[in-house]
């Protein structure tokens, strides 16, 4: 009886390893929504960044981040879950197949010079050595605080726009939206020849 | 603990994320070259059920857990800043490949150097602040 559930288990662990269909992991990323809104909470993941800014203390001399942070530390909270999700989901549930990948993406990154390896990142961008290298300043640290800076201005990211904002047809969210995918066409069509 | 629920929302979140690929480089690529269905189609559906959800709280009044309503604040309406700071967020969100929960789920998966990327975008989100009051809204 207990090898039989056993072996039930490890069914389930390798079913659940496959990637995920985008009408599944959608509809869930849905529910996490709905889940938040009913705990108290709300969707919507930039707003740590500035938690955490106003939690160092910078709400000391600038005024944005004079409020108070702990109100959020739920939200915090959430995105350390986050972080704990992602290493389940690459130990216990690690997919044993490497990802597949559009064969145009994988000609077009590679007429840059970006090759695909089966890995979510180009390794030779995202690792700690390549910090230094024009290219790797580029992606971890310009394209970081890209992010920041924008979603603050914007007031909000994929989750509390494109997600949160459309889900409540706010008008604000389609055109911060509109402008996510002007600013990553720009940067994918126009400036990546340039960087890369 | 008092906020375990959230802690398990968010490893929810974590492995749908990681599970789904949306977490990934190249699928921000193959978004913006408009070369797979797969991130429009997470995001879409996200989208309409999400619709449905919200749609569900109005009508039947739903309250949180807590039994407090549930508020959905309209947006301030203004079109520079949601189509600038939405610009300048797309042009990072391709250069990185990530938007901000992506950052944290990727550091979990064991790429660690996406540290660098969350602080970066905390001194993004820094110097926003300091320069708010410049920059229109």
């Amino acid at each position: 009886m207990y090898v039989h559930q056993l072996y039930k288990m490890n069914n389930m662990i390798e079913f659940l390893s496959q990637p995920w269909p985008w009408y599944v992991s959608g509809p869930l990323i849905s529910l996490v929504m709905f889940l938040l809104l009913r705990f108290g909470g709300n969707f919507g993941v930039s707003s740590t960044l500035r938690s955490m800014c106003s939690m160092v203390g910078a709400g000391k001399h600038c005024e944005f981040f004079d409020f108070n942070w702990k109100s959020q530390r739920w939200n915090l909270i959430f995105a350390l879950g986050a972080v704990v999700g992602g290493f389940i989901a690459s130990t216990v549930l690690k997919s044993t197949e490497p990802m597949i990948l559009s064969q145009n993406t994988i000609e077009d990154l590679s007429r840059l010079g970006i090759y695909f390896s089966g890995e979510f990142v180009p390794k030779e961008l995202f690792s700690w050595s390549s910090i230094l290298t024009v290219k790797g300043f580029l992606v971890l640290v310009v394209g970081g605080f890209l992010v920041g800076f924008g979603t603050r201005w914007a007031g909000g990211c994929t989750s509390g726009h494109a997600i949160s904002g459309l889900s409540d047809f706010q008008l604000p969210s389609l055109i911060a939206v509109i402008g996510f995918f002007i600013g990553g066409l720009v940067m994918t069509f126009l400036i990546f020849p340039y960087i890369f | 603990m008092k906020y375990i629920q959230f802690l398990l929302i968010g490893i929810f979140f974590g492995i749908v994320m990681t599970k789904s690929e949306v977490i990934s480089w190249f699928r921000i690529q193959e978004m913006f070259r408009f070369q797979s269905f797969h991130m429009y189609g997470v995001i879409g559906t996200a989208w309409f059920v999400g619709v449905i959800f919200i749609q569900l709280i109005k009508r039947k009044n739903l309250k949180t857990y807590q039994g407090d309503s549930i508020a959905f604040k309209n947006k301030d309406f203004s079109i520079s800043r949601y189509l600038f700071g939405g610009i300048v967020f797309g042009l990072g969100w391709a250069l990185s490949g990530v938007c901000p929960g992506p950052m944290y789920t990727l550091v979990g998966n064991g790429f660690t150097v996406f540290i660098v990327v969350i602080l970066s975008a905390l001194l993004g989100t820094y110097v926003y602040g300091l320069l708010k009051n410049k920059l229109p809204h």
